[in-house]
């Protein structure tokens, strides 16, 4: 069985690695690339703990090979930190116990702020809905959900003040 | 297993026509991953039609629409002309899985996958779409309902690879409709669903097809019930005469989502239900 090359860009960064061409881009990224913030839960796309975005797309990285994502951008949660700043989501989640065990954390992360990126106002069922393709057994949603309103509304503050700067 | 991504349909067909062991189409892969995950298949060889610009492409005009087999569901749902001129079928599509599924399923991979319940086929069928078959040595246009033949199973040759979904010309007083019904608010397959499609003259229905999913081992279009309410204002009895074709037409099974009573009565509810939303979108009273 020979392996295939893959090129592309991960968080910003270009990556090459080589794998076999049935591996996914779940099992590429945390075994090549060493990016474990993307969990495998069920491996067949019901659970979204391996959320990632491809071309700015979420999807589940464990339903993508990883012979696809040559010459695309790929957004893990390793991402979302700034300048070794948190992500407002992220502070978000600790600042409002949106988490518990965790194994779903860093694919809720990836989703919400795909979410926020296409509507930075999103209502609490518009949240709902785009965050049904991600399980947590542990908190119950509501204060993921809380976690993103209070997200959002930091976030839509925050880009007015750079406006008017 | 080999992967290769063409970027001609033509080349596509001519790889899977070589293959002696098993090919597969890759799309969104939203089935055909979860079907290798869970050693349902286990290819040599994976296609991907990703790189194929006649797969990815959009054409929506005024002769008709064409839709790549490589277009997502969230492409599909961000065509404004598109979803305006057919929204039953893009609700359809755009109601399979998740926000991550939606980014990567397609139609066309909904068809093939050949599912008894698939949202997107019931709403295809109705509006009366043909795919664009294409061979290792020739072209043909099949409509949709000729595609499936059964669970799992499709009339498409070895070599044969769907390029794209066309829909027909549509004119001002036309509209279609899709609705399903699943005991969960989403995120959940088919117990029943229904697919209407029609037109209107002085606001009466000129012309309709109506389809079913999930209530036989294909989707099923129902003639019986187009006729029902074809020459009527959608009037009650017009609506109770769909209801029971629809019902009647149904051959359903039993199993842990609904019993085929239930299935055969919900198929003439959710069949009316889609016809008063496709004649409202089509501008009757």
């Amino acid at each position: 069985m020979s392996s295939v090359l893959v090129s592309t860009t991960i968080n910003g960064d270009p990556v090459e690695f080589a794998c076999p061409p049935e591996e996914t881009l779940l099992d590429s990224l945390r075994d090549r690339v060493g990016l474990t913030g993307v969990k495998e839960g069920c491996g067949t796309g019901d659970c979204g703990s391996c959320s990632v975005t491809l071309d700015g797309r979420l999807m589940c990285s464990c339903l993508v090979l990883s012979a696809e994502v040559e010459g695309k951008q790929v957004g893990t949660v390793e991402g979302m930190v700034q300048n070794g700043q948190l992500h407002p989501l992220q502070e978000s989640f600790i600042d409002n116990a949106a988490l518990q065990c965790g194994i779903c954390t860093p694919g809720f992360l990836v989703a919400a702020n795909a979410l926020l990126a296409r509507n930075a106002n999103p209502t609490e069922t518009e949240i709902r809905y785009a965050l049904a393709g991600n399980l947590c057994r542990c908190t119950g949603y509501d204060k993921i959900v809380r976690a993103v309103q209070v997200a959002s509304k930091e976030m839509r503050k925050k880009s007015k003040k750079t406006k008017k700067k | 297993m080999r992967y290769e991504a063409p970027k001609t349909t033509k080349e596509a067909a001519t790889f899977l026509k070589k293959e002696k062991g098993d090919a597969f189409i890759l799309a969104g892969g939203t089935d055909l991953l979860v079907k290798m995950k869970l050693g349902i298949s286990a290819p040599d060889l994976v296609v991907d039609i990703k790189k194929i610009p006649a797969m990815n492409a959009i054409n929506h005009n005024a002769s008709g629409s064409k839709i790549g087999a490589a277009v997502s569901g969230a492409e599909l749902g961000e065509h404004k002309g598109l979803s305006k001129s057919w929204p039953g079928v893009v609700e359809a599509t755009n109601l399979i899985g998740s926000d991550q599924v939606q980014s990567r399923a397609t139609m066309v991979g909904n068809l093939c996958n050949a599912s008894p319940a698939a949202d997107s086929v019931p709403a295809m069928i109705a509006a009366g779409a043909k795919a664009i078959v294409v061979g290792s040595t020739k072209r043909r246009t099949v409509p949709v309902e000729k595609v499936v033949t059964g669970p799992g199973q499709t009339s498409l040759a070895d070599d044969e690879v769907i390029e794209a979904i066309t829909l027909p010309k549509r004119g001002k007083r036309a509209g279609d409709a899709y609705l399903r019904f699943i005991p969960r608010t989403e995120m959940d397959i088919a117990v029943v669903s229904a697919g209407v499609n029609l037109t209107l003259e002085r606001g009466v229905v000129k012309t309709a097809r109506i389809c079913l999913g999930a209530v036989a081992p294909t989707a099923i279009l129902v003639p019986a019930a187009a006729k029902a309410i074809i020459g009527t204002k959608l009037d009650d009895e017009a609506l109770d005469k769909l209801a029971a074709a629809c019902s009647a037409a149904c051959n359903p099974i039993d199993d842990k989502r609904g019993t085929i009573e239930y299935r055969v009565r919900v198929a003439g509810v959710l069949a009316k239900r889609a016809a008063k939303i496709a004649f409202q979108r089509a501008g009757g009273a």
